[in-house]
């Protein structure tokens, strides 16, 4: 006999057990439709991988595990996916959440099954990948995705089975060992065999279960489980009370069982578990004890997840208006459903449809009186009563040093309380009360630390400035001080050298100041990113607007307004240096006398020339050479005329500075209103002025080749070159301008 | 569908039961008061509770609450019922009446009620009524195994007219009262405790600890152990205070000598010592929370009565131990928080965060 230990306080409310064991576990007819919800577990909702009208098989997932902690979800039977919309699920808040709805075709036709005949030869690996793709979570009530516990991040020396069943009228883990205890047994094996065969292997179950003991017991012989029986009380079956009872060791308040080496699985999970692995049927169905007066019979059935719980409690002879309440679980933790038309999910237990009798109404509270049962009755050895007292004046300081998050929410203290006081249900208020104020302290925390970030860089940055102005003053008096000393024996040498200083100071600002090919350049760079911020901030926005809460979309859109602003602003710097630097060519321009630009011209024919050159001599191809010392020679010739004009120039009046002068600022502020003008247009409107632009050019540039050629003008050339590449420019805008509209 | 939280299962015990169950278990102590002194415990008692219900009903009445609900809890019947079972029998009726009276409204309706009340509100009540009128609260009548030859004691008539002074009509009729052991006791100047023993009738006549008294008092702790055994209190407070008290007297015993300030069994059956053990100390309102802290309150009420006993001005104690404590509780409470599942040690209820 193996040694227990007493977990202090528990209740031992009317067990309630036989009602249901007088069947063995039942199955019911296929209902007309299956509503199968993708959020079942504790974790994230499975990810939807079919659609409407879809025919799917039995055992075909219908959804996978979408994060690490998630389970998939499968087709109960075959058939055809009619809908995929929120419909109301089994929780305690009455909530919809996104369901499958399945029409069945009354063939239950299986899809292909993978078994694997000896889980021996599998590495733990590859079980743990079956236990995740059969979507198992834990059966006793949690919901926690199997294969997830499975991979704990300690070693583990013993693993445990929860065969407890604590609750009242619960019996689905006992007639599930009663019937099935080989399956049960084997799949308790896989299970060590994943862990790395633990030390020991524990079932616990409470004595009021003697068949159950009796079916099991037999078939450990030869293996390294024990089952291990202790008095009924509850709540045994609390993970963190059973692994007590079992092993005198206590899960660390803010740890898991893993922290100790221990894991402890349902006996549900492990048939569970065996059914995946050596049959390969996922979790498309579960034992549910379905008891109550309200009831013409109370059985164990296994039902398809996705059963309408109403479906269940009708071939029953259900009577509701005896019906005092309808709750999923049990008496203790269960909660009520106000839907009957609710699915059976994974966690489904049990459905019990007590009579008024068997549940009467709370008669309303009274005061506390303090008496101490509660305390008495508590199997975490809290203070329920001071708990209540705090939770009512809302002192969540003294709450937490009371320990409430250390509370299971086991309903024994409320079971207890002679003024019937719903202390369960004060804790959970006060729990999510303090869950509130911790995450707003969190967001408050965060704010504070951006905003001291934020004094303190601005702090720095006046420090630096302040270090900067005084050095500055420093040298200026230092100077002073020089030249006042200086002042007597070297005056004037005093004058030329401030004139130095001056000068090196514009030298060194004119280098600052980067060229403005350089200036445009970056501009368009901080354009383009505005552009791409400008998309990003839209996508946000629409993901927001998709799955957001509204803070998330106001948020989105203040932002891609601020974007947008950024871009318009970026858009207009561009403009104005383009047209500054325009401006300041069309300045040159004009400003330059003919004569300059004539020697510009020979730079640049001399240039040509020098390449030509070097063209020649590179290349063996005599057709090459010869049309390359063709073009050679007319440059040449051009040369020659250039330099014909430079030296007649020389001798020519100089140009009316003033009205070139007054040319350039009117050409400038044209380009100015121009470049304003263009910076609040669209592309299209852009490439739209350009091309009328072009026209107007090209026009006038056609009218002077005209006139030129009735005079006979030596010019004749280059207008001609002039105009034709004006309509190249207007051919290449006309294309743009087509393919942005 | 009714939709309500969990647990939907209940346990018959009431907040009433509780009570009832309380007044069940003071039935042999009354016995044993009504045998040994006559009828006026029982008169106190009517009094006491036709006073206390009366204004438990206006209290409520005046906080606009349903007063058929508050007076159903019968925790004003309790309070009026150890308060009639502490006063002495036969005190005049306004005793009781302005006892009772200042116990539920001021003790316990000013603080909130049920629950709210610090401290106890029939040891208010009590130590009020010690403090203003101690001629009439320290005369208790001599128990009628050692009434003097010839006096018969009062009947039930002669009581009545004892405590309602009018309906003697001003022939104004006088009772026989007598020193209580611990009175004896603490008068005592020069005799040995064996010499006291042996000259004092209330001693020389009984069989542990003083004529009657010793009944009373067995009869308060068979009240204590029923309720013990119904799971109503726990050990803790009321077992740790006889310890302590016992203890305290074992150690001033001195052999029984002229300073004697009694034996442990005398301490442990006289006076009020067994009543409060398992009626007053364990009123869970107005004691600590948990069970180590119900140690530590009973312990130094057990302390506190035999220090007031032994050197204080008054014979009893318990009264002005429990409102003693009483203030202590909340304190006991702050630093006796039990430990709970998966921590290596208890907390403070004062621990801040962070």
């Amino acid at each position: 006999m193996r040694q227990t230990w007493e977990m202090p306080g528990g209740v031992h409310p009317p067990e309630n057990k036989t009602q249901s064991l007088q069947y063995c576990i039942g199955t019911l007819p296929l209902p007309e439709r299956l509503v199968i919800p993708l959020d079942q577990h504790t974790g994230a909702p499975a990810k939807l991988i079919v659609s409407v009208n879809d025919r799917v098989l039995k055992g075909q997932m219908l959804a996978k595990p979408s994060e690490a902690v998630s389970a998939s979800v499968h087709a109960p039977t075959s058939g055809v996916i009619t809908a995929i919309d929120d419909q109301p699920v089994p929780h305690p808040s009455g909530m919809t959440s996104r369901c499958i709805t399945l029409k069945p075709d009354g063939k239950d036709t299986w899809s292909e099954r993978q078994k694997i005949d000896n889980y021996r030869d599998a590495s733990p690996a590859e079980l743990l990948e079956i236990i995740r793709n059969a979507g198992i979570v834990g059966m006793g009530g949690a919901g926690f995705p199997t294969a997830v516990k499975l991979q704990p991040r300690n070693p583990i020396d013993t693993l445990i089975i929860n065969a407890t069943e604590c609750e009242p009228y619960i019996t689905a883990d006992d007639i599930l060992i009663q019937e099935r205890p080989e399956e049960i047994v084997e799949g308790i094996q896989i299970l060590t065999h994943i862990l790395g065969n633990p030390e020991q292997v524990l079932i616990g179950i409470e004595d009021n279960k003697p068949k159950a003991f009796e079916a099991l017991e037999p078939l450990l012989a030869g293996t390294n489980i024990e089952l291990v029986d202790f008095h009924t009380r509850y709540p045994s079956g609390g993970e963190k009370q059973l692994i007590f009872i079992l092993t005198g060791k206590e899960v660390p308040s803010d740890g898991l069982p893993a922290d100790i080496g221990i894991v402890c699985q349902n006996i549900g999970t492990a048939h569970a578990v065996f059914r995946a692995v050596a049959q390969g049927i996922p979790l498309i169905s579960r034992i549910t004890t379905v008891v109550g007066e309200a009831l013409a019979t109370s059985r164990n059935y296994e039902l398809l997840i996705g059963t309408p719980i109403s479906y269940a409690l009708q071939h029953n002879g259900f009577n509701e208006s005896d019906c005092a309440r309808l709750v999923m679980g049990g008496p203790m933790m269960g909660f009520t459903l106000q839907d009957p038309d609710v699915p059976v999910i994974k966690t489904t237990n049990c459905i019990l449809a007590p009579s008024h009798a068997e549940a009467p109404r709370q008669p309303p509270a009274q005061a506390c009186i303090r008496c101490g049962m509660c305390a008495e009755a508590c199997p975490a050895s809290l203070l329920p009563q001071q708990l209540f007292w705090y939770a009512q004046s809302q002192n969540y300081e003294r709450l937490e040093a009371h320990s409430l998050f250390d509370c299971i929410e086991c309903g024994a203290c409320s079971y207890v309380c002679p003024s019937n006081i719903p202390l369960v249900q004060y804790y959970r208020a006060a729990k999510g009360e303090i869950r509130k104020l911790q995450a707003e302290h969190l967001k408050s925390d965060r704010a504070r630390e951006r905003f001291e970030y934020q004094k303190r860089r601005k702090e720095k940055a006046e420090a630096e400035k302040a270090a900067k102005r005084e050095a500055r003053r420093k040298a200026a008096e230092q100077a002073k001080a020089r030249a006042a000393s200086g002042a007597e024996t070297a005056a004037p040498k005093q004058a030329g050298a401030a004139d130095d200083l001056i000068k090196a100071a514009m030298a060194r600002a004119a280098q600052r100041q980067s060229k403005p090919e350089e200036q445009i350049e970056r501009q368009q760079r901080a354009l383009a990113s505005a552009e791409e911020r400008v998309a990003r901030a839209q996508q946000k926005l629409a993901d927001a607007e998709a799955s957001g809460t509204d803070q998330q979309i106001d948020q989105a859109r203040a932002g891609l307004a601020d974007t947008r602003h950024r871009l318009s602003e970026a858009n207009r710097k561009l403009s104005e240096l383009q047209a500054a630097e325009q401006s300041q060519s069309i300045t040159e321009k004009i400003n330059a006398s003919p004569k300059a630009l004539l020697e510009k011209k020979i730079a640049a024919i001399t240039q040509r020339m020098a390449t030509a050159e070097d063209k020649i001599a590179g290349t063996e191809d005599p057709a090459v050479k010869q049309a390359l010392r063709d073009g050679l020679a007319k440059q040449q010739r051009k040369l020659e005329e250039v330099r014909q004009q430079l030296a007649e120039s020389t001798d020519a009046a100089p140009v009316d500075k003033d009205g070139a002068e007054d040319a350039a600022a009117q050409a400038i502020a044209r380009a100015r209103e121009k470049a304003a003008a263009m910076a609040d247009m669209s592309e299209e409107q852009k490439l739209r002025e350009t091309v009328n632009s072009l026209k107007g050019r090209l026009q006038k540039a056609e009218q002077r080749l005209a006139d030129a050629e009735q005079n006979g003008s030596e010019h004749i050339d280059a207008l001609r070159s002039g105009a034709e590449k004006l309509r190249d420019k207007l051919a290449e805008a006309a294309a743009k301008l087509e393919e942005h509209s | 569908m009714l939709n309500v939280t969990s647990p939907h299962a209940h346990d018959g015990l009431s907040t009433a039961d509780v009570m009832k169950l309380v007044l069940v278990a003071t039935v042999p102590g009354f016995v044993a008061l009504t045998w040994n002194f006559g009828w006026g415990t029982a008169i106190n008692i009517v009094l006491a509770v036709a006073t206390a219900l009366a204004c438990e009903s206006a209290a409520v009445a005046l906080r606009k609450r349903p007063v058929m609900f508050y007076l159903k809890d019968y925790s004003a019947a309790v309070t009026a019922v150890l308060l009639g079972l502490a006063l002495p029998p036969l005190a005049p009726w306004w005793i009781t009446v302005v006892g009772t009276a200042f116990g539920i409204i001021v003790a316990k309706h000013l603080y909130g009620g049920l629950g709210f009340n610090p401290f106890n509100p029939a040891m208010v009540g009590y130590v009020v009524l010690l403090i203003s009128f101690p001629v009439q609260m320290t005369a208790w009548p001599a128990p009628y195994l050692i009434m003097p030859e010839g006096i018969t004691p009062p009947g039930l008539w002669e009581s009545l007219q004892i405590v309602f002074p009018l309906l003697a009509g001003g022939d104004a009729i006088d009772a026989y009262t007598a020193a209580t052991p611990l009175d004896v006791f603490k008068h005592n100047t020069g005799l040995l405790a064996e010499q006291l023993y042996g000259a004092e009738p209330v001693f020389a006549a009984g069989e542990l600890a003083g004529v009657s008294w010793e009944w009373v008092n067995l009869g308060f702790l068979a009240g204590g152990c029923f309720l013990l055994y119904r799971g109503v209190f726990t050990w803790h407070a009321p077992v740790s205070m006889l310890v302590a008290l016992a203890l305290m007297a074992a150690i001033f015993y001195d052999g029984g000598s002229s300073t004697s300030k009694g034996s442990p069994l005398l301490h442990l059956l006289s006076g009020a010592t067994m009543l409060g053990a398992f009626f007053i100390v364990t009123d869970p309102v107005t004691s600590a929370s948990s069970n180590r802290g119900r140690v530590i309150y009973g312990a130094l009420i057990g302390v506190l009565t035999f220090i007031i006993r032994s050197w204080g001005s008054y014979p009893d104690a318990v009264a002005f131990a429990v409102l003693l404590m009483n203030f202590a509780a909340p304190l006991i409470d702050n630093y006796t928080l039990p430990r709970t599942y998966g921590r290596e040690k208890s907390r403070r209820a004062t621990e801040k965060q962070e």
